[in-house]
């Protein structure tokens, strides 16, 4: 479980995030959601360590991330598993290779053995003979579906998602909620989703927190979220046409 | 400017830890000798032949007092190869073509996030990235700098054969006689520090870029323009410090 407690984040004169608090569970699937702006990126990356809280507490399953120092941090990353929203793969690697880098960087295992992780990591998100191809010769879903495998190659405790969906089309954004979904399931960790795709949010949504003006502004699940009275939350639920003729 | 050598010092200090995986640091240098190091192997060569050459034929048609021997001509192209072109030029040279491609690489993976992956996975992407390029750099560019003082002094018997205005006697002669060890050393110790400069300052702006493709590009310039100027200053300083 991932406890966030009164987080607030300026940028200069910009408070991005004010005093947010909440808790990702354990085996759940948790979305930050909000408008472009809200803040669920800075929230990310002060839960991933890549922005440092002005004030407030992380915590990873009752050990602090915020205010430790460096050393102290890299032992619970060693525990995450993040998909960048381009991806982030090594242009210099191939498929294999970026799937490989965490068990070479942090395990003591034979080549064999990390041949065999890497294989079930790419067989589990569906990608078959795709080892030696480099990260520009695969498609945007695939390039996803790669991240998601060298996440989760060192069997992370915490998968962290930023905008899993973000420039796919519907099909493929429905193939990479779900497995996120599964994975969430089949290995028990805390997944923590950042997205803007209402299909995510009525797909896997488990656990739902609604940014607005930096603030945490509604906490819910799926099934909840579509009989919310709270305003701004329908406003950003229902502000495409598909969804109000759906709600109609 | 007192910022941002905070900020590269900083860096350094990152980047001199020790790194997390020994057989992943041998790797990285083996991917760095052939990237930095043997793709730099032939325009070294291409460009110590012609700058032998040159300088051989500079000296021989200037050469008008018949008071001077024309030994001198091989001398001259030796001490200046050794003390200077060698050393400096190539340095500006593979300061150009290594600090570009240092600096656009490790920016590149920055404003695509792959800096941030290897943050997260709780790898020093510094030490990670910049060290074995350091590394690399100070370890095989003297090795390109005797190759191009080598090649230069070929180009210069070469010009010597072609062009007629030296005998080949008179020529060797010359890159023989009295001849400075110390000028090796003093030409190894500038190639060293020109390429920790290279090597460090490249992947610091490379390293510290914000933004997209536009800010990639000019990192990638300002790598070269800073690297040149802190080569010529420390060329002066290190002459003033060794040979005065």
């Amino acid at each position: 479980m991932i406890l966030v407690e009164n987080i607030c984040k300026t940028f200069g004169e910009n408070q991005v995030l004010e005093n947010v608090s909440t808790r990702f569970e354990k085996g759940k699937t948790n979305l930050i959601i909000g408008q472009s702006g809200s803040g669920k990126t800075v929230l990310m990356k002060c839960c991933i360590g890549l922005i440092e809280p002005n004030q407030g507490v992380i915590s990873f399953d009752n050990r602090p991330f915020s205010s430790v120092s460096e050393r102290s941090k890299r032992s619970i990353r060693k525990e995450m598993g993040v998909l960048f929203q381009g991806g982030a793969l090594f242009d210099s690697m191939n498929v294999e290779q970026n799937v490989m880098f965490p068990l070479n960087m942090f395990t003591e295992m034979s080549l064999d053995e990390k041949l065999d992780r890497v294989n079930f990591c790419l067989k589990r998100v569906n990608l078959i003979n795709v080892n030696h191809l480099y990260p520009s010769e695969i498609s945007g879903g695939m390039m996803k579906r790669v991240a998601i495998a060298r996440a989760i190659s060192n069997s992370p405790k915490y998968l962290f998602c930023d905008e899993p969906n973000s420039g796919l089309d519907p099909k493929t954004a429905e193939v990479i909620d779900q497995l996120i979904s599964e994975i969430t399931e089949e290995y028990n960790i805390t997944t923590v989703v950042n997205t803007h795709d209402m299909n995510s949010v009525l797909q896997i949504g488990q656990s739902i927190n609604f940014l607005y003006k930096g603030k945490l502004w509604w906490t819910g699940d799926k099934h909840s979220i579509l009989n919310t009275d709270n305003q701004e939350l329908k406003d950003f639920v229902f502000s495409t046409e598909l969804t109000r003729r759906l709600r109609k | 400017m007192i910022k941002l050598l905070g900020e590269y010092l900083i860096l350094l200090y990152e980047i001199f830890k020790r790194p997390d995986k020994g057989p992943v640091f041998r790797r990285q240098l083996l991917v760095e000798f052939i990237g930095l190091g043997v793709d730099s192997i032939g325009i070294v060569a291409i460009i110590s032949v012609f700058t032998g050459a040159i300088v051989a034929i500079q000296t021989a048609t200037n050469i008008d007092s018949p008071l001077i021997p024309l030994m001198m001509v091989g001398f001259t192209t030796r001490q200046m190869m050794v003390l200077e072109f060698s050393p400096t030029m190539i340095s500006l040279i593979l300061a150009g073509k290594v600090g570009s491609r240092i600096a656009s690489e490790i920016g590149t993976m920055r404003v695509t996030e792959q800096i941030d992956a290897l943050r997260v996975m709780g790898v020093n992407p510094a030490n990670y990235l910049i060290l074995p390029k350091i590394t690399v750099s100070m370890l095989f560019n003297p090795v390109l700098i005797v190759f191009s003082i080598v090649l230069g002094l070929w180009g210069g018997l070469i010009a010597c054969v072609v062009t007629g205005l030296v005998a080949t006697p008179d020529y060797i002669a010359g890159l023989r006689g009295w001849f400075d060890p110390f000028t090796i050393t003093y030409a190894m110790i500038k190639t060293v520090v020109f390429a920790f400069i290279i090597a460090s300052v490249s992947g610091f702006l490379g390293f510290t870029v914000e933004g997209g493709s536009v800010e990639v590009g000019r990192a990638s310039t300002k790598a070269v323009v800073a690297s040149s100027i802190l080569i010529i200053f420390f060329d002066l300083i290190l002459t003033q410090l060794l040979l005065v």
